[in-house]
């Protein structure tokens, strides 16, 4: 990858974080607030389930539904966000290692 | 670090396991023919870890760098809806907002908006921004200097990690029916789409999620 795409990239990416944080603060009260409200819980659900789910642009199951679940399961019952982490992460492994 | 209050603390946790993941970065950085200068320069600059590994893998399984360069710019786009929620909640004036835009990623948006009060949402914003973006480069030096000698990431369960956290997060952010509408919908848009568009538009897809929950709060009347 030459410096140029690099740059390229790096000046797009850094852009689009400063594009949002200064029109954030222009957003009045309305149903554009509302919108911008809803979009992270919106993503973010949509984030774990890519996360756990895709792979390649196709949608497969594997190992990481498992950690997915133990982390739903320990969440629930208020384990520790470290715990949480720890715990879905050696759900995981664990299965790859018994799946071979 | 008993002594630090819960989102503090939750901060630093959630920074060191992002820099176990620029570690395999790093790796696949360095495969794909990065220089350690140019794998830095991505990590301090470009900071948004799907860009940076959807680049780079592009990279290394032969794409061009037109390829790289757009798929790595539509996964940061999310970033700037990150960024326009959390300027609408905080407000954020002067010149912080310079370095401060750096640090809106997934990780600190989601650690920003579980916090209970405005204080201790700018708080974890800056916290988790910084430890991730300390990590994230100690980790993207590690991988490349030290090879594969770490071996395959996913044999220690480390790509659950994300997912994991973000799980942790997610409730207070799901606490009334509009925006459990809104990650319903999105994730149902997202997960459709994954099949049919290229990789970062599912993610981006989900926003429309926000559709049918602001069509819920008309009728009713609510806020």
């Amino acid at each position: 990858m030459s410096w140029f795409a690099l740059i390229v990239l790096a000046v797009g990416a850094y852009g689009f974080k400063l594009a949002g944080v200064l029109l954030g603060n222009r957003v009045k009260d309305g149903p554009l607030r509302q919108a911008v409200q809803l979009i992270p819980p919106a993503l973010f659900c949509a984030l774990i389930l890519l996360q756990t789910f895709e792979r390649d642009t196709e949608l497969v199951l594997d190992a990481r539904v498992v950690g997915l679940v133990v982390a739903i399961v320990a969440t629930l019952r208020k384990v520790p966000f470290i715990g949480v982490i720890l715990l879905a992460m050696a759900a995981t492994a664990l299965s790859r290692l018994i799946a071979g | 670090m008993p002594d630090l209050a819960p989102h503090k603390r939750n901060s630093l946790v959630l920074g060191a396991a992002v820099g176990l993941i620029a570690i395999p970065f790093g790796v696949l950085a360095s495969t794909a023919g990065l220089s350690l200068a140019k794998a830095m320069f991505m990590s301090l600059f470009v900071f948004t870890g799907a860009s940076q590994f959807a680049a780079v893998s592009i990279i290394s399984s032969g794409g061009s760098p037109i390829s790289a360069v757009a798929s790595g710019l539509l996964l940061a786009a999310r970033n700037s809806l990150y960024g326009m929620r959390l300027s609408e909640l905080l407000r954020p004036v002067g010149w912080k907002r310079i370095p401060g835009a750096q640090l809106v990623i997934d990780e600190s948006t989601a650690l920003a908006l579980a916090q209970e009060d405005d204080e201790r949402s700018r708080e974890a914003l800056w916290w988790t921004g910084a430890t991730v973006f300390v990590f994230w480069n100690i980790g993207t030096v590690l991988g490349v200097q030290l090879g594969d000698v770490v071996g395959d990431p996913e044999t220690y369960g480390l790509d659950a990690a994300f997912p994991a956290s973000f799980v942790a997060l997610l409730g207070p952010l799901v606490r009334e029916m509009p925006a459990r509408i809104a990650a319903l919908a999105g994730s149902a848009i997202a997960m459709i789409a994954v099949p049919f568009t290229p990789a970062g538009l599912p993610i981006l897809l989900a926003a429309l999620g926000v559709i049918p929950a602001l069509l819920f709060t008309r009728p009713g009347g609510q806020t």
